[in-house]
């Protein structure tokens, strides 16, 4: 069957998003999309009201009814309704997990990541190595009262006892679920299958007990797939079934609802796979903010649970430091007034920037938010710990070992940013620059911005299993994700090397489709930026043999790239990027990388 | 578009205030429907099962885990008590024996002859409900706790820490613009709700917790001082567990900002009555604001409410605060509402109010404004 029209929404804490996704001559385009606040928390108390708010807003801007006696229209009918509706969520909380491990760095990571990967918060990592006795890890677990555990531990045919031990302590301090009273909680066994019988003796009575395949059958594997795929499961069965007016949701829906970072996740992971590319993307909100990366074709996500531009802005501060915010600032301000001022907006969470001065000093707490997510985010995507490789003579000179990152900037193809913050920044040229100085990302990097947040509704929709639709679902996911979804800012050349202040890092020969070319001179902390739309660009770079551009130290590199809204930036910037000290330098400097890109009103100044 | 205005928040002089008071794990309740409270009645009470404390027996004894059902000289569901010997090994020839006392009072929970771990857990700990405030019970949840109602006068606070206090309420500061200075704080003032104007220093609010005053309601309080009193930097407004005597109730924001006057004369009107208030404060989805409940002697019917409920929104007309910087503070009346979107010198496209300050008109975004009073 084809699909020419489908509804997507994204239910999250504060709004509920709905876009409409329509066949036009052949090709899916988004044509309408309306919003409305979410209703899960009193006084109504039922999620499908919110819904068909944001639907409705659709019915009265496309003029196509959707909506009859409170019911959402399915299968298309003529010339009314949609032939699928999908869905995502994260109100009231999103899904809170704990995991559990027998080593920190071993069982309980690949747990942590099988969590996360599946959209989740995880609240709290325990391991039998943790240095936490067990009593506190009791006292623990009653405080956080998740929505489920995962629980891991040992390989397969292994020492069975530290899981066991686990077992004990999750059954002695006898969780109790978040939503209800009147339901056991789930806890999702995937570790050494030689312990299976003795887990269920421990805890098939007070929990909802389910196994699966161990997430570490050996050493060097990991295996997150099937504890991905049963967390989605008991997320809809569980979790989703006690919040308010989700059962009726989940009867609308053609495809199980999803964890709104889990689709997310989902859609990068396939762009990756498609274009066979690096991608890193972002997504800052007012309380968490979550980063994606697909390198080496491998998927990492983590949450960064109190780094966000409201709720929890107060604590980008405290972990940033004053004056790490304050050396993105261009102007002199009084700290204590600045102080106060970030916290009224933690406590006044829905205002926005009216004065220029409050923009720039928003955007550079984004700058802090974002670097120290990534930072997270490097540390917990690497490569599997504990597993024994062999080393020959030549690697003895080479200092990497397990637990590497797998990010690596120099490889990254591709960096989308979306929230709030990145994706309404009144100029792009603005979005660009907190991604750069955030990022720091090295060689050539296409930069995006996602238009709307619609990324959760193409990733569920990319996910729809049912035969007849799973197809044309995927290839209107893709088709959206290109044409509406993403906003391309252009291509970021960044040279990477030590040369002497001010001085050449090499040049760089651009080639344009109308054949006119330019020549580029990289001077060392420079930053510059070619106007040109999003189209390809021929470019060659001659770098200086100290100079690495992605081919290695002075090796030439000729190559197409993209423009975009903000065009073709060289950032011959220091990496990391490091401002001056000195108030006066440091102003001076801010203010010069800002005219180059025009990135704020004149006035300002 | 969905509009959204930052909802004000409220200022009832006098309205049907119900709370829940629920306990964390299913017990007794006490009372029953229709029988009048006060803020210290126990309601409800449970018994939260005790910590535990895990013992590696079999390292401690030095045997196989499978030898530890023998060794023990107690079956899981004995009761234990501190120092009694509760294991022992059979040594060599009645030699050389190894034995284990129970390091606390409690009862043995579980053995694994799996792990060689014995679980012992103490005596549960007891949990009582109290009222919070003077009411009547208007609902009984079995086994879970009650809910009580009052007809009182209501305000939220827009940030507070500690959790639930109760005392008389004690005006200081005159005015609204006026601060509450540590001088004015004396021994008198023990177990009392001290209400000031525009601000209170972090010096003042120490002395009110050395004299254990029950709380301070003033307009605004600064943000870095929170971490002298807290220990920690405050990274979300997510409070109300602080060990504190003295609750604190911010309802403008941080910095000196002068309380809105509908609070201030409701409080003046209730000098020296019983209030309940609660610090607690979660600005996040499910959202918590610090309050003060003001019971009043004559009673309301289900429905019944008085106005200054300042949560319909804003329209022509409405007394607004701006919430933000450059304005941040001012209050005035909104003149028009313009449907366009409309460029702020930040470049920000936004829907706007025109409001009127003094003789003077400023385009704010809805956003940025809250709706404090009604005319």
């Amino acid at each position: 069957m084809k699909l020419n029209t489908i509804l997507a929404t994204d239910c999250g804490s504060t709004t509920t998003k709905a876009i409409l996704i329509e066949n036009v001559n052949g090709k899916y385009r988004l044509t309408f999309r309306g919003e409305a606040p979410t209703t899960v928390e009193a006084p109504f108390e039922d999620v499908t009201k919110g819904v068909l708010n944001a639907v409705l807003e659709i019915e009265e801007l496309s003029g196509r009814k959707l909506i009859s006696e409170d019911n959402i229209i399915t299968p298309q009918n003529s010339n009314e309704g949609v032939d699928i509706y999908v869905s995502t969520s994260s109100a009231g909380g999103g899904l809170q997990m704990m995991v559990a491990g027998v080593v920190k760095s071993m069982s309980a990571e690949s747990a942590e990541r099988a969590a996360l990967g599946a959209g989740s918060i995880v609240m709290d990592v325990l391991a039998s190595n943790d240095g936490r006795k067990p009593h506190e890890k009791i006292t623990r677990i009653r405080q956080l009262r998740p929505d489920m555990i995962l629980l891991s531990g040992g390989t397969d045919g292994g020492t069975t006892s530290h899981v066991t031990e686990l077992a004990d302590i999750l059954a002695a301090s006898n969780p109790q679920p978040r939503l209800g009273q009147d339901y056991k909680l789930p806890i999702i066994y995937a570790g050494n299958n030689k312990a299976r019988d003795a887990i269920k003796n421990t805890l098939d009575g007070i929990s909802d007990l389910d196994i699966v395949d161990n997430i570490r059958p050996i050493l060097e594997k990991e295996n997150l797939e099937p504890s991905r795929d049963k967390i989605h499961d008991l997320f809809m069965e569980h979790v989703m079934a006690q919040a308010p007016g989700y059962k009726k949701l989940m009867g609308w829906t053609d495809a199980p609802i999803m964890p709104t970072p889990g689709a997310v996740g989902s859609l990068i992971e396939m762009i990756a796979e498609r274009d066979n590319i690096s991608v890193v993307g972002v997504d800052i909100g007012g309380a968490t903010t979550d980063v994606f990366s697909v390198f080496n074709k491998k998927f990492n996500r983590t949450v960064s649970a109190n780094l966000g531009m409201s709720y929890s802005i107060c604590n980008v501060l405290a972990d940033a430091g004053l004056e790490n915010v304050l050396r993105w600032v261009p102007f002199k301000i009084e700290t204590s007034d600045l102080i106060n001022r970030i916290g009224n907006k933690m406590i006044r969470p829905t205002t926005v920037p009216q004065s220029l001065e409050e923009l720039i000093i928003e955007q550079a707490i984004a700058r802090e938010a974002l670097r120290l997510s990534f930072i997270q985010h490097k540390n917990f995507a690497t490569s599997l710990k504990g597993v024994q490789s062999d080393r020959t003579i030549s690697d003895a000179f080479e200092q990497s070992s397990s637990g590497m990152s797998l990010v690596n900037m120099m490889e990254l193809d591709l960096l989308v940013g979306s929230g709030g913050v990145l994706s309404h920044a009144p100029r792009r040229q603005q979005s660009a620059r907190m991604l750069i100085d955030s990022f720091m990302p090295e060689g050539i990097t296409q930069l995006a911005v996602d238009s709307i947040f619609m990324m959760p509704q193409l990733g569920v929709l990319a996910n729809i299993d049912k035969e007849e639709f799973k197809e044309d679902a995927k290839d209107a996911s893709l088709e959206v994700f290109e044409k509406d979804c993403l906003i391309r800012l252009g291509t970021c050349i960044a040279p990477v090397g030590e040369v002497d202040k001010s001085t050449s890092m090499g040049y760089a020969e651009l080639r344009f489709s109308d054949g006119e070319k330019q020549t580029i001179d990289l001077l060392e902390g420079a930053l510059l930026v070619i106007e040109y739309p999003y189209k390809e660009v021929t470019v060659e770079i001659f770098p200086q043999k100290s100079i690495d551009i992605g081919a290695g130290k002075g090796e030439e590199i000729a190559t197409t790239v993209y423009g975009g809204e903000v065009g073709i930036i060289f950032d011959c910037r220091n990496r990391p990027i490091s401002v001056s000290d000195d108030p006066q330098t440091r102003v001076q400097e801010l203010k010069r990388w800002s005219d180059a890109l025009n990135e704020y009103p004149k006035e300002a100044e | 578009m969905a509009t959204s205005y930052t909802p004000g928040l409220k200022v009832l002089k006098k309205t049907l205030f119900k709370t829940k008071r629920i306990l964390p794990l299913k017990g007794n309740v006490h009372v029953d429907i229709g029988q009048d409270i006060t803020p210290d009645t126990i309601v409800a009470s449970t018994n939260l099962p005790g910590n535990v404390q895990m013992v590696k027996l079999s390292n401690i004894l030095n045997i196989e885990p499978k030898d530890v059902e023998n060794a023990l000289k107690v079956r899981e569901g004995d009761s234990v008590q501190k120092g009694e010997m509760i294991a022992e090994t059979e040594g060599v020839f009645g030699f050389f024996k190894s034995s284990f006392s129970s390091p606390i009072d409690g009862i043995i929970e579980s053995v694994s002859s799996k792990t060689g771990r014995i679980i012992i857990r103490e005596k549960p700990i007891p949990v009582e409900i109290d009222g919070y405030v003077k009411g009547v019970v208007d609902k009984v949840i079995p086994e879970e706790g009650v809910v009580v109602k009052s007809s009182a006068a209501f305000i939220q606070g827009i940030f507070g820490i500690a959790g639930e206090k109760k005392g008389v309420v004690s005006m200081i500061s005159s005015s609204p613009e006026e601060e509450l200075h540590e001088d004015q704080i004396t021994s008198e003032m023990k177990g009392k709700i001290l209400i000031g104007g525009s601000f209170v220093s972090i010096q003042a609010y120490k002395k009110a917790l050395q004299y254990d005053v029950a709380g301070i309601v003033v307009g605004g309080f600064n943000y870095y001082d929170l971490k002298e009193i807290l220990g920690y930097n405050l990274g979300v407004a997510i409070t109300g567990t602080e060990k504190l005597n003295t609750a604190l109730i911010v309802t403008e924001g941080y910095g000196n900002i002068p309380m809105s006057h509908s609070t201030f004369s409701l409080l003046k009107d209730h000098d020296n009555k019983l209030a309940s208030i609660n610090g607690a404060t979660q600005i996040r989805a499910g959202v918590i604001r610090p309050e003060i409940v003001i019971p009043l002697n004559s009673q309301m019917k289900e429905g019944e409410n008085t106005t200054n409920d300042s949560n319909h929104g804003i329209s022509i007309g409405s007394v607004v605060r701006i919430i933000r910087s450059p304005y941040f503070g001012k209050i005035g009346e909104v003149v028009s509402l313009p449907p366009e979107l409309q460029q702020m010198e930040s470049e920000t496209m936004v829907r706007v109010a025109e409001i009127k300050v003094n003789e003077e008109n400023f385009l704010i975004p809805r956003a940025n404004l809250e709706s404090v009073e009604t005319k």
